[in-house]
């Protein structure tokens, strides 16, 4: 009989036992921390120091915390962007492309139809991050039907030509003269602004990846389309021939994801930079790409991957400082959770 | 000085590597390396005595006898699954027997895996080949040399294969890229292979397939220079023509067991076919009341001169036509990959034609969506339950409404598991065969259980056409019998019914009508009772006279 290695759809879910998976991937993850400090202790740092003072400026703090919130926000999006495509078998490598697309779209409306009310002015750009990403998803798609590109190499490469584009205009058109000749808009006003909350840099658009993760969660769990997602992505020749419209889901699905994406890109501009510059993301889209498949795109389980990668990107910054290690380092750390995550946590899920 | 006791004594010194001993490797199997005195006494190189092999619901090999001498090429003929390629998985160590042992040079060995077998001589050449495209033909036979060093020894490697190459006039360049050459030279590389790899049996499975007309020609003489020297060829295959062309042997395999080993010389084709797909007109359900005036019924499904673009994939049709009336069975008769599949891909609007058209109960549907073709009544089983007709992840109860779901949605959204369950228990409680419990992930069932839920969804649907494919394959006896009353239960109540398979007395069985295929085109049609089995079987392989 045909071994099947495709992931259950909900294998966090379905597999008997959330906690025991849970346990298993938490372990893992203290291991790979291990593994880092001993890298540490070889590069000649007190470990233990150093990780202490990593607690203290993240989960040991409020302000920490808050930093957390402010990465896992974009992060979850992200992910989000990457696992609905992905659940019916496409592969979205290109969330940092839709993202500055978004954030560029979003942009747009925060510098020329800001005239309005904080509730007016921060839907529509959440509207124009959506199609923004959304319409960056569809060339994909596009190429996809006309010249049956695969999507892994356009969304990929799409990427270089959205942030180029971004670019382009906080280069040229957009930038701001009153800004030292430096490549930025202007500054959005007050009410394209997602406000802050508790004195942190966290913000109200935290609203928008649980929103995103709990439809999501829904759709898959309870719908008729969610039902025929699973079944796309189990076995497309099936679905096909039982009349499914596995193109139409398809297409759906990657706009959907690039919207998410573009989404992300809004949050960032109008929640953290507020205004949009060059490397406005610094490598969220792929970031997100991974939470995806740490969370083996399940939307709750992608909750878990965005606060993990979040406390990791965070931690690695404060390494730089307390243990004086390269910004790499913590590169290095994420690499490790990767490998231990995806070559080990799966096993208690397949083992029936 | 190292023998190779098997082979041609001709040949020891030309071939014969300084490194490599033939008695090294085969001392782990505990093989006689004195089999010289074997061979003069006539012992067989291969012996199988009651090799049986049993899976679930199927007897894939039952008690099987086989003797291959030295210098034979021995053909092994039967229709699919007649238990040829499980056989020969036993003998390339894949599969473990049931019962039954092996002996090679009249010692009894044990084949626990594809390594035991390589380490006792035996090599496979399987379909589709095992090579490397992007390596050279060096670099693809030192992948699979079993006594090289650390550090590859191109230049004695290489005279080697040229050696070989020489010898049995394989026309190979060891320095080509695998990529770049056709299809009959990669066979011949993966056979330089196994001979340096010190292989004395050769599997080679239905080796002609991949082969243009004049490469068949030439690897026949290959075997002949094989057989020279002592090799064995095991020679898989349903056609009869080659077989009689290169065999010394036949063995004919049905059902699982050997009907008798005949020599080309004193056999004919007719016979064979006989052999293969038995004598008699089978026990059929029904011999009488075959349909053949319909007055003014109009046919449910029509074929008109379909023919699809002969530069797609596999094989195509050329100008198929043929139509079936409601409450008949169009029997479809035909070695698999003769064109079959595309029949139903063609129905559903999988695979476009070039020309001709389709017709359901009337009407052109030419640009039909999928669920609009199913819509309309048409009820389809495929040929691979798994591959095209079930999501192995989930549910028995999930696949049960594959396509379906919008008709158990509240709000056309949210799932109603109620009614589904509800669907499902009147549709498994009035099937008459034991259906897998609903709550079971589709992957974890067996072969003839995922049979069971599509047979279950497509036929509970009362389907007005119903295009089924091999509907009995890998169910057992009983259910087979089953599956064939429901089909006629379907026919009684109107439904129109292509059936495919191979299976003849099946076919034989319930058709109203047979059409056999053959390369993509209809060769005969015939009511049941106007041919034979044989005669269908002829058709079936080729022999269109």
């Amino acid at each position: 009989m045909t071994q099947h290695i495709l992931p259950s759809p909900m294998p966090w879910f379905n597999s008997g036992g959330v906690l025991p998976v849970l346990a298993r991937n938490i372990g893992l993850i203290l291991v790979a921390i291990a593994l880092f400090g001993l890298f540490l202790a070889l590069m000649g740092r007190d470990v233990l120091d150093a990780y202490s003072k990593v607690y203290n400026g993240t989960l040991g703090s409020k302000s920490g915390l808050g930093e957390i919130g402010v990465r896992m926000i974009p992060f979850v999006l992200a992910g989000l962007a990457t696992a609905l495509p992905a659940r019916v078998g496409l592969i979205n490598v290109g969330g940092e492309g839709q993202l500055h697309f978004g954030a560029w779209l979003a942009t747009g409306v925060a510098l020329y139809a800001s005239g309005g009310p904080l509730f007016i002015t921060i839907p529509f750009m959440v509207l124009a991050g959506f199609v923004g990403g959304s319409a960056w998803a569809g060339v994909a798609m596009l190429l996809r039907y006309w010249r049956n590109v695969n999507e892994v190499i356009s969304t990929l490469l799409l990427n270089f030509v959205a942030i180029l584009l971004v670019n382009v205009f906080v280069f040229g058109p957009w930038k701001n003269p009153d800004g030292f000749g430096y490549p930025y808009t202007a500054n959005f006003s007050p009410s394209a602004i997602l406000p802050a909350i508790g004195g942190t840099r966290f913000h109200w658009g935290f609203v928008l990846p649980v929103i995103a993760v709990f439809v999501l969660y829904f759709v898959f769990a309870k719908t008729r389309w969610g039902y025929n997602i699973r079944a796309i992505g189990g076995n497309p020749d099936a679905a096909q021939r039982r009349g499914i419209p596995v193109g139409r889901y398809l297409l759906v699905a990657m706009l959907a994801g690039g919207g998410i994406a573009g989404v992300a890109g809004m949050v960032e501009v109008a929640g953290v930079q507020h205004h949009l510059r060059p490397e406005i993301s610094n490598n969220l889209g792929f970031l997100g790409f991974l939470a995806s498949w740490l969370a083996r795109h399940n939307p709750l389980a992608i909750i878990g991957a965005g606060f993990l990668l979040a406390l990791v990107v965070v931690g690695g910054d404060l390494l730089q400082f307390s243990a004086d290690v390269p910004s790499g380092a913590s590169n290095i750390l994420i690499a490790l959770i990767l490998f231990m995550v995806l070559g080990f946590g799966h096993r208690a899920v397949t083992s029936r | 000085m190292i023998t190779v006791p098997w082979r041609n004594k001709r040949i020891v010194h030309e071939l014969d590597l300084p490194l490599v001993s033939d008695c090294q490797i085969t001392e782990d199997v505990s093989l006689p390396c004195a089999s010289e005195e074997a061979e003069v006494a006539n012992v067989p190189l291969l012996s199988l005595q009651g090799i049986t092999k049993r899976f679930p619901g199927v007897m894939a090999n039952n008690a099987i006898d086989l003797d291959l001498k030295h210098g034979e090429v021995h053909a092994i003929l039967g229709e699919n699954g007649a238990g040829k390629s499980t056989l020969m998985k036993i003998i390339y160590g894949y599969y473990q027997p049931d019962a039954g042992t092996i002996l090679m040079n009249g010692k009894e060995v044990k084949l626990r895996s594809p390594q035991d077998s390589i380490r006792s001589g035996v090599g496979m050449v399987f379909q589709n080949f095992t090579l490397v495209p992007a390596m050279t033909v060096v670099e693809n036979v030192a992948l699979f040399w079993p006594d090289q060093g650390m550090v590859l020894n191109h230049k004695t490697l290489s005279a080697r294969i040229q050696e070989v190459s020489d010898r049995y006039a394989l026309e190979v360049d060891p320095s080509a890229r695998v990529g770049s050459l056709t299809m009959g030279q990669r066979q011949k590389v993966e056979l330089i292979k196994l001979i340096i790899a010190n292989a004395r049996l050769l599997i080679c499975d239905e080796p002609t397939s991949v082969l243009a007309p004049h490469e068949v020609e030439g690897l026949f003489k290959v075997f002949d220079e094989l057989k020279a020297d002592g090799y064995a060829i095991l020679f898989i295959t349903h056609k009869l023509r080659e077989v009689m062309a290169t065999a010394d042997r036949i063995t004919v395999l049905r059902h699982g067991a050997v009907v008798g080993t005949v020599s080309p010389k004193e056999t004919t084709t007719a016979e064979l076919v006989t052999m293969m797909i038995g004598n008699a007109l089978p026990q059929a359900i029904r011999t009488e009341d075959y349909r053949d005036e319909w007055g003014e019924t109009e046919p449910a499904l029509e074929f008109s001169n379909v023919t699809t673009d002969p530069a797609d994939q596999g094989v195509n049709l050329k100008q198929i036509s043929f139509d079936v009336r409601p409450g008949e069975i169009l029997g479809v008769a035909g070695v698999s990959g003769n064109g079959q599949e595309k029949i139903g891909e063609v129905l559903l609007g999988l695979h476009r034609k070039q020309s001709g058209s389709v017709k359901l109960n009337g009407h052109d549907i030419e640009g039909w969506t999928v669920s609009a073709i199913l819509n309309a009544g048409v009820g389809y089983i495929p040929e691979d339950a798994i591959g095209m007709a079930l999501v192995p992840d989930m549910r028995v109860e999930e696949n049960m409404v594959l396509g379906e779901i919008h008709s158990f949605a509240n709000q056309n959204v949210f799932l109603d598991w109620g009614a589904i369950r509800e669907r499902i228990d009147a549709s498994f409680s009035a099937f008459p065969m034991t259906m897998p419990e609903p709550g079971l992930e589709v992957g974890t069932l067996s072969g003839g259980n995922m049979q069971r839920v599509v047979l279950n969804r497509e036929l509970t649907r009362d389907p007005r056409v119903l295009v089924a494919y091999y509907p009995t394959r890998g169910l057992d006896v009983n259910t087979a019998e089953i599956t064939r009353a429901l089909l006629l239960k379907a026919r009684e109540a109107g439904s129109a019914t292509v059936l495919i398979s191979e299976d003849l007395d099946e076919l034989f069985a319930i058709s109203d009508r047979l059409m056999v295929m053959h390369r993509g085109e209809v060769v005969g049609h015939s009511r049941p009772a106007d041919t034979s089995a044989h005669q269908v079987g002829m058709l079936m392989t080729g022999h269109l006279d």
